[in-house]
């Protein structure tokens, strides 16, 4: 039995083309019917995300089913299938174990595509139109991106500057829903990490921005409460993360400042993410005990770690999924199934 | 029998030590169901070891400079075992096995010192007993001590390393350090009145030496209390007093002990 894979994915074609693709979970079912009809098909799992559309089939004359997926995807977007890759066994078993363990993704070593993909085959198997060979191929496809997972470091540390603020707020406060977050400047990138804590369960969000209008304005799309630009430091007592990114030329978070601040935080931490260039808060601010300071390079800098720690990785994770696809296929050698 | 079970809690140890070291160097340095078994492990056989000889001995077993590192090796995994979940620090096993698997091995080949006469005063054995589980709870605390300045540190160099990722976060890992040093500050205080009760005879130095510990745990905590003392001069404190601690009270015991 061969496992027939066509897809398209954000290297082989743009969102545009990809768009024509996307297959709704409303037209699912039908979907799925009209591909089983394809000649020599037996069943089929259509994989649809924001980043790829794939269909998985299972059949013992490949060349058959690709032309009637070719067929069909013609018919379905009007000429655009060129986009499309296929694989073939073992290549679209090594394929579907790569995305699984999102080593096919845009970001190397993101998760959510895992969740898809059981989504994915839940709704095949929901409707009827998987194998053997397909249960046994997705089973297969999510024990091997736990092990990946579990057992390297793809999906270690975070990629983007929000999410790396917000893995920092957890490792400095641990519960982040009794945090108080304080904007100082409402720029977009403070705004985007903002949400990104507030999105993690922080739930107290103070704004200040030398345009008293702007600050409400964001407060009240975010849900906090805006303050005047010049009694930052008074509601700084309450602020447990401070995100800076005003456009002063200078810093205006200083030493002189912040110390008799923190003298009243009796050992509260503080965690200060400086977003601005020029930067807005004085870097010694690191050498004060209970302060944690980061400013964009410092972030960026873990990103690309993190990125790099995942790459070193990659190598690992293909020997893994290369045993794992000759134990795949040496099965399903020994178990051939007829087509119904 | 006499050491089966003893030797055993050491591999048991050692076997949690070596887990964490490789864990650590595949870069998954995540408490596993390995680190807890064998601690676990640890824990059920020094427990029958002890049962065994204060059964022979006919008193608490802590009649010797062996029998204490035995004792204090046993209250640093029960402190663990009952406190370690309930601040969700089960990476403090980690930490905590190389630990008490150093007090074992030091306790197998270091000098056994004589025996004492067996406590059997009850309010002595109490005092003893107590004493050391105090020092098993200032153990943990040095532990959750080191594990603080070491993630201060992390999180201070900006490295996004391993441990970053899988220490607790750090202000866990201060109230933690902060309530063991309590625990075991009670613990000593409860000790030192069951001893003066039973109106025991100890050398000036030891005495001595036991007030001024015990004044310098009071020390940080009140310190602590009156916001004077962060949390990272607190975890330092902790480590540096229990080091002091564990160099100078067996010192003391050895060389006052009757040859």
């Amino acid at each position: 039995m061969n496992i027939v894979c066509a897809g398209i994915n954000h290297r082989s074609a743009a969102l545009d083309i990809r768009e024509k693709f996307a297959v709704g979970a409303h037209e699912l079912e039908e979907t799925l019917t009209c591909v089983r009809q394809i000649d020599g098909l037996a069943g089929a799992v259509i994989v649809s995300t924001c980043n790829r559309v794939e269909y998985y089939t299972a059949s013992i004359c490949p060349l058959r089913v690709l032309e009637g997926l070719r067929g069909y995807l013609q018919k379905r977007t009007g000429g655009n299938e060129s986009a499309f890759y296929t694989h073939e066994s073992p290549a679209s078993v090594r394929h579907l174990f790569r995305v699984a363990s999102g080593l096919d993704s845009m970001v190397i070593g993101e998760t959510e595509i895992l969740g898809q993909l059981k989504q994915a085959y839940a709704a095949a198997m929901d409707y009827g139109a998987t194998t053997r060979h397909l249960n046994k191929l997705f089973q297969h496809a999510f024990r091997v991106a736990k092990q990946v997972r579990t057992e390297t470091q793809i999906t270690r540390g975070s990629t983007s500057v929000g999410s790396v603020a917000v893995d920092l707020a957890g490792k400095i406060f641990g519960d982040l829903s009794k945090l108080t977050v304080m904007i100082l400047g409402a720029g977009e990138i403070s705004e985007k990490t903002a949400r990104s804590l507030v999105s993690r369960g922080v739930r107290t969000v103070i704004v200040s921005n030398r345009t008293f209008e702007r600050a409400a304005k964001l407060a009240g799309e975010i849900g906090g409460m805006a303050v005047h630009f010049d009694n930052w430091p008074n509601a700084f007592d309450s602020a447990d993360i401070l995100i800076c990114s005003t456009s002063s030329p200078t810093p205006i978070v200083t030493r002189e400042t912040i110390e008799p601040l923190l003298a009243r935080r009796n050992g509260r931490p503080v965690f200060i993410i400086d977003l601005a260039v020029p930067r807005d808060a004085d870097p010694s601010l690191n050498e004060l005990e209970n302060v944690y300071l980061y400013d964009i390079d410092s972030l960026e800098q873990i990103v690309s770690q993190s990125l790099e720690i995942r790459r070193a990785d990659v190598e690992r994770c293909e020997k893994m999924i290369d045993h794992h696809v000759t134990d795949f296929v040496a099965w399903s050698r020994n178990h051939t199934d007829f087509i119904k | 029998m006499d050491r089966i079970l003893l030797t055993g809690a050491t591999f048991c140890l050692l076997l949690s030590f070596g887990y964490t070291l490789f864990a650590l160097g595949a870069g998954r340095f995540r408490p596993g169901v390995v680190n807890r078994f064998a601690i676990l492990g640890g824990f059920v056989l020094l427990t029958l070891d002890l049962w065994n000889r204060g059964h022979s001995q006919g008193a608490c077993p802590i009649n010797s400079l062996f029998d204490v590192l035995v004792f204090t090796s046993w209250s640093i995994l029960l402190i663990y075992l009952v406190i370690g979940p309930a601040y969700h620090l089960s990476l403090l096993g980690a930490f905590t096995s190389p630990l008490v698997f150093l007090i074992l091995l030091a306790a197998q080949l270091g000098p056994k010192g004589s025996t004492w006469h067996a406590q059997r005063d009850p309010w002595v054995a109490f005092h003893a007993a107590l004493s050391l589980i105090a020092y098993g709870a200032f153990a943990l605390a040095a532990v959750a001590g080191l594990m603080y300045l070491v993630q201060n540190r992390q999180l201070k160099n900006r490295k996004a390393g391993t441990l970053l990722y899988n220490l607790p976060p750090i202000t866990d890992l201060g109230t933690a350090n902060a309530r063991l040093l309590w625990l075991g500050f009670s613990l000593l205080t409860v000790g030192f009145i069951a001893g003066h009760i039973s109106g025991m005879q100890v050398s000036t130095l030891k005495f001595a030496a036991s007030i001024l510990i015990w004044a310098g745990y009071g020390a940080i905590l009140l310190l602590r209390r009156l916001h004077h003392l962060p949390p990272k001069r607190t975890a330092e404190a902790s480590l540096w007093i229990f080091c002091v601690a564990m160099l100078l009270l067996p010192a003391i015991q050895y060389l006052s002990s009757p040859k």
